[in-house]
């Protein structure tokens, strides 16, 4: 139809669909009614309710300071769509440019905008999994149903799995008074996101709340009582431990299942598409007319030797969305590329940690500001002579600096002062990154490079 | 009416704290917890607190346009 080729008339009257009503969905549907988008635009999303936040269900809501209910996004402007809200998209006819139902119905569309994200992924052992007492944390109902228990008299947590949303929720329960067991198969705590040598500092403070952290370590099986109830967890070191909660945060699984068969590039590791966020199809062609964006996408990026890079990080769903939605009602000239530098942060055990840039691509670290020892310092990572990457705990106000050391490939190890004197040292060290071979829930890109001036990532598949 | 703070700017300045301490609190030293949903009588003091942020990273609700459209037999 026309709307395909004139940009004008797809501004005006064109069809557009968002399939996943979350935090990319809302920001893509607001950004193209800023733009100036008046057509229709139908936001598609499996869960019954309005775009939400998920990381306060980590936070705020297992301490009791929000309810999950109460974390609604708030609205940047009026968007006039039509919410499909409950239903799932089952299918993709590319053809007929439709988007199929659960409930049967098709959804016309000239341009089609997916956002479905990742699902927590579930404990290995199905039967295991549906014990009563054994949690997963992603979504609102997750984090409610969470709470209900934690604060139902509980004995003893087991959390599985040490990463940002494991360690997190450990933090909560110490703070609700509840003994709780943490099981990481790795050697420390965030690990895989930050290294051995912030992961020992993790692990320190873990401990120094009063976490039962057992690394290097894997929960081997869960084991329910006669009406199905979880009682006890085996651990692969032969010990077992009475548990009557266990949350599993094993990472996320990415939710293109609903798009087998569409020849669309979308796989396990998510869905491929270009710097300007056009999904590319099976023979590595991009399509014009179909567009992804957030934790369900993955993309090129020039600082990383445009290998593809996926994030599971909300900044990245915000700016991703944004230049999504710019692209989708833009001629070709006028599109932007998505070109945001990786940022996180976290909070637990009274700490806040953020990081930027990418730490896995790190071959050497620094302490730059403060000391390891403090639990209050930043973090430097280097990779072949230039600085990729840092993280802080309690050290926000220093990260906007390293963000411009990173953008402007400044050199590693910095080369001045720190205003900090009490830095211990400001000798290279290697940061203890876990052998990218071997599985684990943490990082999703690992580094392949070559020379100084390249950084290759490559993705390792979460479960090797 | 809804609020939400992007924590990547946040700077744990903590002006926001000052400002409206029953939406914003500091937990430790720097880490925000802020109060998704406020209710109207604290609605002044939270757009106060947005205008103070040094880094702009609190957004309010700009519109309260109903979301219609669950579908009430699936799921
Ligand atoms: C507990 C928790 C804590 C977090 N803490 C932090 C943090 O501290 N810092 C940080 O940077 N990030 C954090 N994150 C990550 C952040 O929340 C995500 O990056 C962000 O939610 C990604 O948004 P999205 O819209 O891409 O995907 P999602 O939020 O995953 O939304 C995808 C939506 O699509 C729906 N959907 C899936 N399949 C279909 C289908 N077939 N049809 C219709 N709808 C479908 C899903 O149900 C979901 O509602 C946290 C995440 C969790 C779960
Ligand atoms: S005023 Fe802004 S920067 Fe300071 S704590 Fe509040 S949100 Fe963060």
């Amino acid at each position: 139809m026309s709307a395909d080729t004139d940009v004008e008339v797809l501004r005006r009257q064109g069809r557009i669909v968002v399939v996943g009503a979350s935090l990319a969905g809302l920001r893509a549907a607001e950004t193209l009614r800023e733009q100036g988008f008046t057509g229709s635009l139908t936001v598609i999303g499996d869960e019954p309710y309005e775009p939400y936040d998920r990381p306060p269900l980590s936070k705020q809501a297992l301490l009791g300071r929000a309810r999950p209910e109460d974390t609604a996004l708030p609205r940047r402007r009026d968007i006039d769509a039509v919410w499909r809200l409950g239903v799932a998209a089952e299918g993709l006819d590319r053809d007929a440019k439709q988007v199929r139902l659960a409930n049967g119905d098709t959804v016309a569309y000239d341009r089609l905008l997916i956002t479905t994200g990742t699902r927590a992924r579930p404990w290995i052992h199905p039967e295991e999994a549906g014990l009563d007492g054994v949690f997963v944390l992603r979504t609102r109902d997750d984090s409610a149903r969470l709470c209900r228990k934690l604060t139902g008299g509980v004995s003893r947590v087991l959390v599985i799995g040490a990463g940002f949303t494991g360690s997190e929720v450990a933090s909560a329960c110490r703070e609700l008074g509840l003994e709780v067991t943490v099981a990481e198969r790795g050697p420390a705590p965030l690990v895989g996101a930050l290294g051995g040598v912030v992961g020992a500092v993790a692990d320190r403070l873990q401990r120094r709340h009063g976490v039962d952290l057992r690394c290097g370590i894997s929960v081997t099986a869960l084991e329910g009582d006669y009406v199905g109830r979880l009682r006890r967890a085996h651990l692969s070191d032969g010990s077992a431990i009475d548990v009557d909660v266990a949350v599993v945060s094993l990472g996320a699984v990415r939710n293109t299942e609903w798009l087998a068969g569409s020849g669309l590039a979308a796989g396990p590791r998510g869905i491929a598409c270009d710097a300007g966020c056009r999904v590319f199809d099976v023979n590595g062609i991009v399509t014009d007319d179909i567009y992804a964006a957030g934790d369900v996408a993955r993309s090129p990026h020039p600082l990383f030797d445009y290998q593809f890079l996926s994030l599971e990080h909300w900044g990245n769903a915000v700016e991703q969305a944004e230049i999504a939605a710019h692209n989708m009602i833009c001629a070709g000239p006028d599109r932007r590329p998505h070109l945001w530098l990786p940022m996180f942060w976290s909070s637990q055990f009274g700490v806040n940690i953020k990081s930027v840039g990418v730490p896995p691509l790190g071959d050497q670290l620094v302490v730059a500001q403060g000391t390891l020892g403090e639990e209050r310092f930043v973090a430097v990572y280097g990779y072949r002579g230039r600085v990729i990457a840092a993280a802080s705990f309690d050290g926000a106000k220093w990260l906007g600096f390293y963000q411009q050391q990173i953008e402007s490939g400044a050199p590693f190890p910095p080369e001045y002062r720190t205003v900090d004197r009490r830095t211990e040292t400001l000798e290279p060290v290697d940061p203890a990154f876990p052998d990218p071979h071997l599985p684990t829930h943490g990082p999703t890109v690992t580094l392949t490079g070559h020379s100084p001036s390249e950084r290759r990532i490559k993705f390792v598949p979460s479960h090797a | 009416m809804r609020l939400v703070v992007d924590l990547n700017r946040c700077q744990g300045f903590a002006q926001c704290v000052f400002l409206a301490p029953d939406v914003f609190s500091l937990h430790g030293e720097e880490a925000l917890l802020f109060s998704p949903r406020f209710d109207e009588t604290q609605r002044d003091r939270v757009e106060k607190a947005a205008a103070a942020c040094p880094v702009q990273a609190i957004l309010v609700d700009y519109s309260d346009e109903p979301t219609k459209g669950a579908e009430p037999h699936v799921g």
